[in-house]
């Protein structure tokens, strides 16, 4: 996926004014917010939950070479093959390698955010294999030439009226306005892909080190088809994911279901354990793992290391009144939201990344609802930083802020300015309480009033004597 | 309350806004204190608590000031401000500081002194006597840092409860940013607008005639919007409110007296 993410605020500029992307996002907040808040309504313990899954992730991290070893060893004991890919680059020639070996023509692909991290269909199709994204959204996207522009719902930007246009542009049929007809029509134009596909390549949830298996968990079933079908299956996935047991597996996916989609249990958990045994119905025959790093050893040890405890469960940018009003394809890449602010920069470097970490005004929500409880503003907060300190900040905020510090710094002056300021404020609003225009602050002024001081300043009354 | 005792020594933390403002709030405050049984002072060196060096990532200067702001308010009981975003800023004083920096420990102190006045009140002093009364039909936002960083959501409407005559209706989305962020509104502009223009549907469906808030920052975003939505809807800070001094206009309206300007 290109980098798009230094044009945030053109980016958020067209989003806001995008009447069928703002149509989709209403649709955003009433639903996944309002079922999440049922879901942990109904189950008392949920904050303990988090707080579990929280210390078991913080566990992982400070082990995470034992367990990606252990993983490693079953995966080999049960027959597969797993591959260290420290790049994206590493990565996807690693999956074009083994397509190469099994002569693949066509690749089926289950929905998985890091394969759009190492941007593997561009890959994959430059070296003459086909991808067919199988999970519905993913499919529409692919069909629109689009990105995904949220984690776990990837085509929520789009309307009914946009699917509709495009499965009537490329499956020349007649236009429905019937979800279940469009289903049907989807349904069908996939069925022989999933059948005819030499290779399925599906992401991975979580991975589990006890039993070398992995898990993807889907609500529509197309991820079982992709990885049992083909002969070849091949799971792509980042480092941070493995947990140690099947039953701290079960623990995160407790915790993912209500806060992704306010469901207690996703409809398909689907885990792969090695190639089709002897005696086995189903399954492939060649089972291989590509592990991805781009970045994430690094994290850990670093200040950035809570952030590796993300689930993918997207609840930050579903209660995100930011990604809200602008949606996530104005985040400029893979990763939207509060969680794509703090993830971005570290994958593509914060030169690339634009202001994201600004993209906030620090409400955080996105913390009281994390699962797995990354203090979100804090580590946007630490990219700041890191940006003031390189002088990557906008010249105008620099020295608006160094002017506000020389009199925040110096309390006599700042009375001088505070009064003087309040002064002229006063005067410019005349008699009307508020000012419709001015100089130097018409970000405020193109949309509200500003409110003129009701007087002269607190401290300017107050040493007048005036208690109250 | 604590008549026959000692008053409790409060340092007033006015903050910059209410300062520059609606300086009201600051005497408000005061008054509620007062009546709580605190003897309050305003320290003069204080300025602002910080927050725009802090939020754009300038930990140098953030410190100075916190080192500052430590200082003045050295010495007394509690430090008290109308505002849950201020009084949250000087909590994250201790951030700021290595464990081993002699300024970590003076950074604790103020963190376990400081509290909003609404959670001062309720939480600290057990205050329930407002005798204020206010003849209004009210919502109330939560303004996300006294809500999610110092848990502040029971407490205003707690002593609201006692004010006769107010009648408080939940607007839907109390909960959600208004989009004023301190400097996010100036940043991203338009982003902010759409956030604040959101909350302005959600406070007229609850059919308020008056918006009740514990941050000025919040409330001159959202007073600004409405006024310029054109909107009969008056915005106060809580304080004025519960301290009975409702008699200025609202925040954005009309009419204020020039005075005689310095």
């Amino acid at each position: 996926m290109q980098i798009n993410s230094p044009a945030f605020k053109e980016n958020a500029r067209i989003a806001l004014h995008d009447v069928n992307l703002q149509k989709a996002l209403g649709n955003l907040k009433a639903g996944f917010p309002t079922k999440r808040a049922a879901a942990v309504a109904r189950m008392p313990e949920f904050e303990q939950l988090r707080d579990e899954g929280t210390a078991l992730k913080n566990h992982i991290l400070e082990n995470l070479d034992i367990y990606l070893e252990q993983f490693e060893e079953n995966v080999v004991k049960n027959g597969g093959h797993v591959h260290w890919c420290r790049t994206s680059k590493d990565a996807c020639k690693t999956i074009l390698d083994i397509c190469k070996e099994v002569d693949a023509k066509t690749v089926t692909k289950g929905k998985s955010m890091v394969s759009e991290e190492i941007n593997l269909n561009d890959y994959l199709e430059k070296n003459g294999v086909e991808p067919i994204e199988t999970d519905l959204g993913e499919y529409i996207l692919q069909l629109r030439g689009d990105h995904p522009s949220h984690i776990i719902a990837p085509a929520i930007h789009l309307n009914l009226e946009d699917v509709s246009d495009i499965f009537h542009e490329k499956h020349h049929r007649p236009k429905s306005s019937d979800p279940a007809v469009l289903m049907q029509e989807a349904r069908e134009m996939l069925r022989q892909k999933f059948a005819s596909a030499d290779v399925g390549i599906t992401g991975a949830n979580f991975f589990v080190a006890e039993t070398g298996s992995t898990i993807i968990v889907t609500n529509e079933g197309n991820g079982d088809l992709t990885q049992t079908l083909p002969k070849t299956h091949i799971v792509v996935t980042s480092i941070e994911k493995v947990v140690p047991t099947l039953e701290d597996m079960t623990l995160f996916l407790r915790l993912l279901a209500r806060s992704a989609t306010g469901q207690e249990f996703t409809v398909y958990n689907t885990l792969s354990t090695g190639p089709r045994r002897a005696g086995d119905q189903d399954g492939p025959e060649n089972f291989h793992v590509v592990l991805v790093d781009n970045g994430r050893s690094e994290m850990v040890g670093s200040e950035f290391q809570e952030m590796l405890r993300c689930i993918r469960c997207s609840a930050c940018m579903n209660h995100c009144p930011v990604y809200g009003a602008v949606g996530g394809h104005s985040y400029g890449w893979v990763y939207p939201g509060p969680m794509g602010s703090v993830l971005t920069p570290k994958m593509i470097g914060i030169e690339n990344a634009g202001l994201l970490p600004n993209a906030s005004t620090f409400c955080g929500k996105c913390e009281s609802v994390c699962p797995v409880r990354i203090p979100l503003p804090k580590l946007m907060r630490h990219w700041r930083e890191d940006e003031f300190s390189r002088h990557l900040s906008p010249k105008a905020v620099r020295w608006g802020l160094g002017g506000w510090a020389f009199f925040a710094k110096r309390p006599a002056l700042y009375r001088i300015l505070s009064s003087s300021s309040n002064l002229f404020l006063r005067l410019a609003a005349g008699k009307k309480g508020r000012i419709k225009k001015l100089p130097l602050a018409s970000g405020w002024t193109n949309w509200r009033d500003m409110p003129a001081p009701s007087g002269k300043t607190f401290m300017q009354q107050y040493k007048s004597g005036k208690k109250d | 309350m604590q008549s026959s005792q000692k008053p409790i020594q409060v340092g007033l933390f006015v903050t910059c806004l209410v300062d520059m403002f609606r300086p009201s709030i600051g005497f408000a405050t005061i008054k509620l204190l007062e009546s709580a049984g605190c003897q309050v002072e305003v320290p003069e060196a204080q300025t602002c608590c910080g927050q725009p060096a802090f939020n754009s990532g300038d930990k140098k200067t953030t410190q100075e000031i916190a080192r500052q702001t430590i200082q003045a308010f050295d010495g007394y009981q509690y430090v008290v401000g109308p505002s849950g975003s201020c009084i949250g800023m000087l909590h994250y004083y201790v951030d700021l500081f290595d464990e081993d920096d002699p300024w970590k420990a003076r950074a604790e102190s103020l963190k376990s002194r400081a509290f909003e006045i609404t959670s001062f009140l309720t939480d600290v002093l057990n205050f329930d006597q407002v005798l204020a009364s206010y003849e209004g039909h009210a919502t109330y936002h939560d303004s996300c840092s006294g809500l999610r960083q110092l848990g502040i959501k029971q407490q205003p409407r707690k002593l609201l409860a006692k004010v006769a005559g107010l009648e408080l209706s939940e607007m839907e989305e109390a909960e959600t940013c208004c989009g004023f962020g301190g400097t996010f509104c100036v940043k991203y502009a338009d982003i902010s607008n759409r956030m604040v223009e959101n909350k302005s549907t959600y406070i007229q469906d609850s059919g308020a005639t008056t918006l009740l808030g514990g941050d000025l920052g919040c409330l001159l975003n959202m007073a600004g919007k409405l006024k310029r939505e054109g909107h009969n809807i008056e915005a106060r800070h809580i304080v004025e409110v519960l301290a009975g001094m409702t008699d200025e206009p609202a925040i954005g309206e009309a009419a204020y007296s020039l005075g005689k300007p310095l």
